[in-house]
């Protein structure tokens, strides 16, 4: 079996004390890795914003201000916790947790490197490969809506509640489009386990970042996946959840202290294990050429170049998350919403037919460019049907008067 | 480009010289102007300009001065004339340094330096009086713990500003002249906007 080769969390196989330190290693380091990189992502994103906007940005805490989270998380920590009297105590300490777990949850599936030996065992560089990972994937970002959701709901306030009912229709809209971009890449991968899609990537020649990674076979599905990420993760310009002008603070108003700080570093985390798994999914996770004047088993070719290539490509991604948040202004709700449903969902559909045809017609040994043009003129037919039997938007105003 | 036009502007933006002054390590020169912690002058002789009229007080618009005259003692007199200024204090808590005393006051008595960068530990030590706004001999500022002079800010503080030149050129018209101070002499008046620099010496012979 070969995702037992991750020596896998589950505890399926033998399970001796070198397997349970393994995992239990795997899990604490990732942990760390991730809470860290959370860290140094909140500096780095008030730096480049900062930059972009002709700022100095935080300089006080650290050199070049690199501890100033550190700072505000301690800040935080001591700070008085007040809970509202009209608010739903249980579900309001647990909304945090709920809304954390899952940001790191979603990245135990993800391979920040290629195969090595602990402690005498043979296993990848992620906590676990799920057979099903995607899929884990999914209900993982739709755990998510859970934690916004409950702490709306519980604050027992209005404002909250009205930006927890916004997060929870955007973030349930643009799962749709999340799921069927990521249907993109499983249709031609043939598999759940993050850890094959990755292998499906690998670096073979020169080329293989055009031909083996998965962004350009997938390019439509590759946009809606990282525009469906921004608005899951709520990151500018779908920032509607925590719109300041109209919702105080959005779906955390009430909260204080830490439990403030557990939200802000989901989110964050959020943002940074959506584009590892945008770089796993589309972009070879961690494969790139290694050094070959080393041999193919010294020990930085297995160890640090995987996570190295890794980190660029996620270190590129979470650049232009901020080129974003720096650039765009906040859409409106009624445009989300509209762009999602009317646009990206529908996109995406087209794209996993035309995706699916194309690959049947492979198997089938067909045509596969009068696959995929009859796939697109059905398609079309079809939306033109579906199109025709919408009210347009005159009608539906000659219906309100 | 069109809508995405705006990433190229922020993504610009990053390679620009920054214009923040970091306040603590780099310091601008202060402005000409610059209303700052105020100075009681004297005359060269050593007598007091302060003639006790209340005027500044009267016209404080946060009525942070407090001033008390008194008759002169006549074998030994404080200001030329008849009153001088008995008590005088200014609360530096509530002072917002508009400037308005130094127009209010007759006799160029209470002018402002550039000074600033003054803190208090406790209420006392913010009633400055006048003890500590007097100049001293030199008429320099006199410099008390708490505050960080940096050296030029009392330069140039006994004189009044004068909001028109009647020096009669171009370049003055509407301009800053400066009444005669002493021991500085008579400052330039400030350079217009006119792009022609005005001759110095054309401020000497300001009536008054």
């Amino acid at each position: 079996m070969n995702h037992l080769l991750a020596l896998d969390p589950l505890l399926r196989g033998s399970v001796t004390w070198s397997v349970l330190a393994v995992v239990l290693i795997k899990v604490v380091v990732a942990f760390v890795i991730l809470l860290v990189a959370v860290m140094l992502y909140i500096w780095a994103m008030r730096k480049v914003i900062a930059d972009m906007q002709n700022r100095i940005g935080p300089n006080r805490a650290g050199p070049y201000g690199v501890l100033q989270t550190l700072a505000d998380g301690i800040k935080l920590f001591f700070k008085e916790q007040s809970i509202p009297d009209s608010a739903d105590c249980p579900v309001f300490r647990l909304a945090p947790y709920l809304s954390i777990m899952p940001a790191f949850l979603m990245f135990c599936v993800v391979p920040i490197g290629g195969t090595v030996s602990i402690l005498g065992h043979t296993t990848y560089l992620q906590v676990v490969d799920l057979p099903i990972g995607a899929l884990f994937i999914l209900a993982m970002s739709g755990l998510g809506v859970y934690g916004v959701m409950l702490a709306g709901w519980s604050s027992g306030s209005k404002y909250p509640l009205l930006g927890s009912v916004r997060a929870s229709a955007q973030l349930l809209s643009y799962e749709a489009a999340f799921g069927l971009a990521i249907l993109g890449v499983l249709i031609q991968a043939g598999t759940l386990s993050t850890h094959e899609i990755f292998l499906q990537q690998h670096w073979t020649n020169a080329w293989s970042f055009v031909t083996h990674w998965f962004w350009l076979k997938t390019c439509i599905a590759f946009g809606i996946f990282l525009i469906a990420a921004l608005a899951e993760t709520n990151h500018p310009p779908f920032d509607l959840v925590e719109a300041e002008q109209e919702l105080v603070g959005g779906f955390n108003t009430e909260y204080t202290g830490i439990r403030f700080a557990i939200f802000f570093l989901a989110e964050f985390m959020n943002v940074i294990t959506m584009s590892a798994i945008a770089v796993t999914l589309f972009l070879g996770g961690p494969s790139g050429p290694s050094l070959g004047f080393l041999s193919a088993n010294n020990v930085i070719n297995v160890w640090f170049l995987p996570m190295i290539w890794f980190l660029v490509k996620v270190l590129a991604l979470l650049f232009a998350t901020v080129w974003v948040r720096a650039s765009l202004p906040r859409i409106r709700y009624d445009r989300l919403m509209s762009f999602g449903w009317k646009w990206l969902i529908e996109i995406a559909i087209l794209w996993v037919l035309v995706t699916a045809t194309v690959q049947v017609a492979n198997v089938e040994n067909w045509n596969s460019f009068v696959a995929a043009a009859v796939s697109v003129v059905v398609a079309v037919a079809a939306y033109g049907v579906l199109y025709a039997a919408m009210p347009k938007s005159d009608e539906l105003i000659e219906e309100i008067r | 480009m069109g809508r995405l036009s705006g990433f190229l502007v922020t993504l610009r933006q990053m390679g620009r010289p920054r214009l923040t002054t970091e306040y603590p390590k780099v310091k601008h020169d202060k402005p000409e102007r610059m209303h700052g912690r105020h100075v009681l002058n004297r005359y060269e002789d050593g007598m007091e300009k302060c003639i006790g009229c209340e005027l500044c007080a009267g016209v404080c618009p946060a009525r942070c001065i407090y001033v008390r005259g008194a008759d002169n003692p006549i074998d030994d007199p404080v200001s030329p004339g008849e009153r001088y200024g008995f008590v005088y204090e200014i609360n530096y808590l509530r002072c917002i340094h508009c400037d308005l005393c130094v127009e209010a006051c007759p006799t160029e008595a209470i002018t402002e330096t550039k000074l600033f960068e003054f803190s208090f530990a406790n209420r006392a030590d913010a009633i400055y009086t006048k003890d500590q706004l007097l100049v001293d001999d030199t008429g320099h500022a006199q410099r008390l713990p708490w505050e960080l002079w940096l050296g030029g800010e009392d330069d140039d503080t006994s004189a009044w500003m004068r909001a028109t030149s009647p020096s009669g050129s171009a370049a003055y018209e509407g301009r800053v002249n400066w009444s005669g101070e002493l021991g500085f002499g008579v400052r330039p008046p400030e350079h217009g906007q006119s792009p022609v620099p005005p001759p110095a010496p054309a401020t000497e012979k300001q009536d008054d």
